[in-house]
């Protein structure tokens, strides 16, 4: 009976992920198929709705990350960007094509990792067509990977020490941690390796992936859907972890420590899990951000971005993670798209509108995170997820009729 | 020697702004266990009202008024951003704390228009004084000879005061203080208060030495002085004094070697090293869950 | 009879309090033991130094025969410890918690420590957690989904047993007290103990409630085959049920024995009372 309502559900969201994932794919290309002239201006590549999406999509899994050490295993850490650069560099460092590494680390005289998956992948099923297409995919699956599995590693030697301080005091030693990584990063000896305090770049980004002619006219546009590709499978993954048994340990450990660990619950391990889970996805997110600015610097992933992801979770609710989807897409949209208008000054009728101009937006936005901060305390979602929502009206339809 | 000896001046002058700010940090925490984001902010803006006010009026008349509307800005926060929130859950008064961070820092981004601005030179405070062979500022000397001045006092003030006592039981059990008849918005309002006026006298010294405003200038020496408050054990007074002085010293030291860019990290290192030995700091109580 | 549990000269100072002071007990297979003493005798202190919560400043205690929590004092404490048998004990050996519950050991809390916003059937569930063999990977891409399943059936059950089958998709925090008192019960034994400590179980509970309690005891001590050793306010439970009880006060032992003999001992009858100034 509970087993067989399980599988209902996973088959639902299954869908649902399918779905979602085929309309981002039709969006995204809707502009090829439209006659030129009547493609409306939301819809064109250059729009800031696929800047928001893509933001989105890389922002949601890094929230959903955090959400699952602060929110579903009671950590309060404030390490996310340190692990989100961790992930961006690997990512970065390893998917540098060889022949622009030169070019790359001009300052120290090229690289001093002198090899990509790429390269190796495209000297295996050649560079160009569909082999080059398998060779960037496997390249920036493997780099990912990588990238995650170095920010877990990092999490794993940084929790050793810290993961025994409680709540306030673990949230300003990881936070502390992120600013020594980055204080490392940007060191000028490490410089053949992470191009000291300059960028990074001339790796595959997420415009890679639109398939074009030999011409460079695009044929399918699969910049928008890759972001989303990767953090659905993750945040997939990340859910189900969440209702696995360990899952269920976390958030017993989240709400009574005492009890948890009386019941036989490690808590030094499952603290542990949690932690470097939360890292490794926060790595992947962070190699994603780095192709969506297509960059890594160091001096990006700064405590403001943390809080900014830390806000997020919050304003979503803790300890749901589709709250913490919609958040993150609520909040890149106003802050990047949406209140736009407020930062260009206006004129109405001759009359200049009063306070329009740059950096209004920024106030009127944290204005509106402060309302949702005091007013809605509980978060969008509280700790409910989507479907519970559905349920519980369908429940009360049922009821009605 | 005379390099070691400037090291160590201009790290004990730091340290000594540092702990003006650290004390805001760590009287917040104490009595309503919040890290208040916004402090340094407020510290930030301190420095901004100094400028745009000497700018219009004397600084004898500018300085008070700083004061005075640090204090105010202080009061407002507490009255608008983390009251309401009185019995919510403590994450989210933290994150309000962020939220009021955030809307200082893009108000001052506003008004500023982003640009980095130039604190005044105080007469006196920027002048130069030759001590141990080291030409230094007289804000240099002045700095610590200050921060125990308003310390002592604020130790009087806690000690031998109605209000003081009232602090000491609100931070000790809140609830019980309030079953006590102890009127706790009071006295969370007095916290504020005093954390603000230093954090504003904290705003002239440092300011005196590092010119440029800009609005996230009050981010790092505010990360700074709370790291020196945990340091300390945070809720502690005179373990955020001492803190200060530790950090403000290491950082200092570190920023004299070629290590330049490791200043920040080289403080958070000391920071965890402190917290894995002694995980509630220097001279934080300890605390025994209850089985 | 075999003994299942053997506290040996444990000491538990904090500062310079002496709240347990030389205990020495023993709980043997299949008995109903009760720890009984008046408020403040450090009865909650033993039953924490036992499940590893607080090390002991010296002693021993073995279960199922085998040492598992070992102290000595030593250092900075050597100065502050007056106890006896200072040098009977030369190892160290502090366990967490959840070692010594997984050698099948499981307890409850005087004052109820459920995992308040998971359901009733979330609670029971996941102190199974500590008896799955499934690892990280496997459970969160679903490969132990037989194990999981069998786990769902063993909490259906065992909720039917305690009698909250009906609430079981409750949050624990919603249920009444005597049912998170049961709860916790319930949630202990999904760890599979082999002897349970109960810390005050029947705390609040009004004359019916108790007598409802010492009869789920001792049906779910035949059930389970389990040994239990509690601490309890309650006579009329600790009289009903017990095979054997230990009386402390001022954390040193007083008394031991049958229910009989502890009724009309003068010591605890003194502990209990106080002793009379003239007397």
């Amino acid at each position: 009976m509970i087993q067989k309502k399980s599988k209902k559900g996973a088959v639902t969201a299954l869908i649902a992920c399918l779905v979602l994932l085929a309309a981002v794919i039709l969006l995204e290309n809707i502009s090829l198929f439209l006659p030129a002239g009547s493609v409306p201006n939301v819809l064109k590549p250059t729009s800031q709705l696929f800047a928001v999406l893509k933001k989105g999509a890389v922002y949601s899994l890094a929230a959903v990350s955090m959400n699952l050490l602060n929110g579903f295993t009671g950590l309060f850490s404030l390490g996310q960007a340190g692990f989100m650069l961790l992930g961006a560099y690997t990512y970065a460092i390893l998917s540098v094509p060889v022949a622009d590494r030169a070019a790359v680390y001009y300052l120290y005289g090229g690289s001093a990792v002198n090899f990509s998956f790429q390269d190796m992948f495209g000297s295996l099923f050649g560079a160009e067509g569909l082999g080059g297409a398998v060779s960037l995919g496997l390249g920036v699956a493997i780099s990912m990977v990588l990238a995650g599995c170095v920010a877990a590693a990092f999490a794993y030697l940084i929790g050793l020490p810290v993961l025994r301080l409680k709540s306030d005091y673990l949230a300003i030693a990881t936070l502390g941690f992120a600013e020594i990584i980055k204080a490392v990063f940007q060191w000028q000896a490490l410089g053949p390796v992470t191009n000291g305090a300059n960028m990074i770049k001339s790796f595959p980004t997420f415009s890679s992936f639109n398939i074009t002619r030999a011409d460079g006219t695009v044929l399918l546009r699969l910049s928008t859907f890759f972001p989303f590709l990767v953090s659905t499978i993750c945040i997939a993954i990340i859910c189900l972890l969440i209702n696995s048994t360990y899952g269920r340990a976390f958030k017993a450990i989240r709400e009574d420590e005492t009890a948890a660990e009386a019941m036989g619950i490690n808590l030094a391990k499952h603290k542990m899990l949690s932690f470097c889970t939360s890292a490794f996805f926060a790595g992947v997110s962070g190699a994603m951000f780095a192709m969506f600015v297509t960059n890594a610097q160091a001096k990006v992933y700064t405590t403001t971005m943390t809080y900014e992801i830390l806000l997020i979770v919050v304003i979503g609710g803790i300890g749901s993670v589709s709250g913490s989807v919609m958040a993150t897409f609520l909040y890149v949209a106003c802050s990047e798209w949406w209140l736009r208008f407020l930062d260009n000054e206006t004129f109405l009728g001759g009359i200049q509108v009063p306070f329009l101009r740059a950096g209004f937006r920024m106030v009127v936005f944290s204005v509106v995170i402060m309302i949702v901060v005091l007013f809605f305390r509980r978060g969008l979602m509280g700790s409910r997820e989507l479907p519970d929502l559905l349920k519980k009206r369908s429940r009360k339809e049922a009821a009605g009729s | 020697m005379e390099f070691a000896i400037s090291v160590l001046i201009s790290g004990i002058s730091v340290g000594g702004q540092y702990a003006l700010i650290a004390i805001g940090y760590t009287m917040v925490y104490g009595i309503l266990r919040l890290i208040n984001f916004a402090h340094g902010d407020v510290f930030m803006v301190a420095g901004l009202l100094g400028i745009y006010l000497s700018a219009s009026l004397p600084l004898y008349l500018a300085l008070p008024l700083v004061l005075l509307l640090t204090v105010a800005l202080g009061f407002l926060i507490e009255r608008a951003a983390y009251k309401p929130l009185r019995a919510a859950p403590r994450m989210s008064v933290m994150i309000s704390a962020i939220g009021v961070s955030y809307l200082i820092q893009n108000t001052a981004t506003y008004i500023t228009g982003g640009q980095p601005m130039t604190y005044p030179t105080i007469p006196f405070l920027s002048d130069t004084v030759k001590i141990a062979g080291t030409s230094t500022k007289w804000v240099t000397i002045l700095t610590p000879v200050l921060v125990l001045i308003l310390v002592l006092a604020l130790t009087q003030l806690i000690h031998h005061t109605k209000v003081g006592m009232a602090m000491r039981a609100v931070s000790k059990d809140f609830e019980t203080a309030q079953l006590m008849g102890i009127r706790i918005n009071t006295v969370i309002s007095v916290t504020f208060i005093i954390g603000s006026a230093l954090a504003a006298v904290g705003s002239m010294l440092y300011f005196t030495n590092f010119q440029a405003i800009t609005p996230t200038a009050g981010a790092l020496p505010g990360l700074r002085a709370f790291v020196a408050a945990v340091v300390g054990g945070i809720g502690s007074i005179p373990g955020a004094v001492v803190g200060a002085f530790i950090i403000g010293i290491c950082e200092n030291i570190i920023k004299s070697t070629q290590f330049t860019v490791f200043s920040d990290a080289g403080t958070f290192a000391l920071l965890i090293l402190i917290l894995v030995l002694k995980p509630t700091g220097l001279f934080g109580e300890k605390v025994t869950d209850k089985v | 009879m075999n003994s299942i549990l053997r506290v040996e000269n444990v000491t538990m100072q904090f500062g310079g309090v002496v709240a347990v002071d030389n205990l020495n007990l023993e709980v043997n297979e299949g008995e109903i033991v009760a720890l009984i003493g008046p408020n403040g005798a450090g009865k909650t202190t033993a039953f924490n130094v036992i499940t590893g919560v607080y090390q002991p400043t010296n002693g021993r205690v073995s279960f199922l025969g085998d040492t598992i929590v070992e102290n000595h004092p030593q250092g900075k404490l050597k100065k502050l410890y007056k106890g006896e048998h200072t040098g009977d004990y030369t190892q160290v050996l502090a366990p967490t918690p959840d070692k010594i519950t997984k050698l099948g050991m499981a307890r409850t809390f005087q004052n109820i420590r459920l995992w308040k916003d998971q359901t009733v059937f979330d609670n029971v569930l996941i102190a199974m957690h500590c008896r799955t063999h499934t690892n990280f990977l496997a459970a969160s891409f679903r490969l132990n989904h037989v194990e999981e399943q069998a786990q769902r059936e063993r909490v259906a059950q065992l909720l039917d047993t305690v009698d909250l089958y009906d609430v079981k998709d409750e949050p624990a925090a919603s249920l009444p007290y005597g049912k998170q008192r049961r709860l916790e019960i319930a949630r202990a034994l999904a760890t599979q103990p082999k002897l349970l400590l109960l810390d005050e179980p029947a705390a609040g509970m009004n004359p019916q409630e108790t007598q409802e309690l010492t009869a789920f005891i001792s049906r779910v001590r035949g059930d389970f085959k389990l040994t239990v050793f509690l601490i309890e306010h309650h006579m009329d439970l600790v009289m009903d049920i017990s095979d054997r009880i230990y009386v402390l006060d001022f954390g040193k032992l007083i008394a031991q024995g049958t229910p009989e003999e502890i009724q009309n001992n003068n010591r605890v009858i003194d502990a209990y009372l106080g002793v009379a100034e003239d007397a």
